[in-house]
């Protein structure tokens, strides 16, 4: 019997990112964890309140633990971790736990003003899959995988939520390898590339697109030099500005290659044999064609 | 300043302090820490389009003075936090950025226009860029 764990997909999960959560969900479920989505879930607030008197952009980060708490309470999953996908969720979540089990003036101050729900227990530790599937342990990924991506180069880029501030760090926030161990357990050959880590332009790709251009670019050429078919990831944002604008950067970059880009869930799906269950048909640039040239779509399983 | 953003000459006196408590305060951070060696300045993946270095923001804010509320710097940063971690002092650089844009939007002003903004490239974008980038920008 699988284990049931709470899951938040946030908005974009729902929309731009439908890639991310149905791979996500069906190669969770290969490795034996089911996804429960939380009941009624409600926009994260996407940044943390990061100003110290903010107390007001708790209350919706908060209220989504407090459903995972209910859920617990009704046996609906089995544990009290909460797992996210998106790295903004991840990081407002996380970020919101966090600054309510460390002051409990503020704790207090919303347990004043939600009164219309029960107070947060602090009983929830929010988690991202990366760091699930790591404690399953590779050995169990590597025993999963039916098709090897053999013969793929790609390029982990991590991004800033999953790692900074550094108290939240899924992994070592210098040097991260946590994806670089996925990739090698699917099969696949690594490529490391230096600004694995460094800012993709995040939300200024909104009313300063060139800037976030110039930001992408140094990353995707970066992946480019090294060799690199593909980059993977794990931030919608951060497949936006790779992804979708990858037409736009060679606009002002004509040299760069075709790169497609994945979430690290549709690779696992892929390895998994759950090639239906990946959702690439919603990648932009569309990773099939190199897919398929390498012999990792379709009938030709080796 | 060669920014064209500093108004008047230096003072020392009570508006100054009182700016700089207000920034601790709402950061967080005890910006006396800061020694000036430029960690954060370096690793910022943004600094070629800011108009005042990271640190020196740091060191403005130091002295009291409030120019950095008028600088791009604090519109430009993507709170990435490639600062926080590479402060040598343990400074939270980013949320001294946060507080900076806080007091801007507290005094209603907007860095970004929802309606300035492209409605076909509004249907495009992901949501949580959307509000990220308004929750940072708009008062």
């Amino acid at each position: 019997m699988s284990h049931r764990l709470a899951y938040y997909p946030g908005c974009t999960l729902k929309t731009n990112a439908i890639n991310y959560e149905i791979s996500a969900i069906a190669s969770s479920k290969a490795l034996g964890i089911e996804l429960v989505e939380l009941p009624r879930w409600n926009c994260c607030g996407t940044v943390h309140a990061l100003a110290r008197d903010d107390v007001m952009h708790y209350i919706a980060p908060v209220r989504n633990l407090i459903r995972v708490e209910q859920m617990r309470g009704s046996g609906l999953v089995d544990e009290g971790r909460l797992v996210t996908l998106c790295e903004m969720c991840y990081n407002t979540l996380r970020r919101a736990d966090m600054g309510v089990k460390e002051d409990q003036e503020r704790r207090r101050k919303l347990r004043d003003i939600m009164e219309e729900e029960p107070p947060y227990r602090g009983e929830v530790e929010v988690v991202h899959l990366l760091q699930l599937v790591k404690e399953l342990g590779w050995g169990k990924v590597r025993e999963r995988v039916e098709r090897p991506l053999r013969g793929l180069r790609v390029a982990p880029y991590y991004g800033c939520l999953l790692l900074r501030p550094r108290g939240l760090a899924i992994d070592d926030y210098n040097n991260p390898t946590i994806m670089e161990r996925l990739v090698e357990s699917l099969g696949a050959e690594v490529v490391e590339i230096p600004f694995k880590a460094k800012c993709c332009g995040s939300y200024q790709t909104v009313h300063m697109s060139q800037v976030a251009a110039m930001l992408s670019h140094r990353i995707l050429r970066q992946a480019m030099e090294g060799g690199a078919d593909m980059i993977t990831l794990a931030c919608p944002l951060c497949e936006y500005n790779l992804g979708e604008r990858q037409e736009r950067i060679r606009g002002l970059f004509p040299d760069l290659k075709y790169l497609p880009v994945l979430y690290f869930t549709q690779l696992m799906a892929l390895a998994f044999g759950l090639e239906g269950s990946a959702g690439l048909e919603f990648n932009n640039p569309d990773p099939r064609p190199l897919l398929r040239s390498k012999g990792l779509l379709g009938e030709s399983r080796k | 300043m060669a920014l064209g953003v500093s108004r008047q000459p230096y003072r020392h006196g009570v508006e100054n302090i009182s700016f700089k408590a207000r920034v601790e305060e709402l950061s967080g951070q005890n910006l006396n820490l800061c020694y000036q060696c430029g960690a954060c300045s370096s690793g910022c993946p943004l600094s070629r389009e800011m108009d005042l270095l990271p640190s020196k923001v740091m060191r403005l804010v130091q002295l009291g003075r409030d120019d950095p509320l008028y600088s791009r710097t604090i519109w430009i940063c993507s709170t990435c936090f490639e600062c926080e971690v590479r402060c040598p002092r343990g400074i939270d650089i980013a949320s001294v950025m946060e507080a900076l844009r806080q007091l801007m939007l507290r005094r209603k002003y907007s860095e970004v226009r929802l309606e300035s903004l492209d409605p076909e490239e509004l249907g495009r974008l992901p949501q949580i860029a959307v509000i990220s980038n308004l929750r940072k920008m708009m008062a």
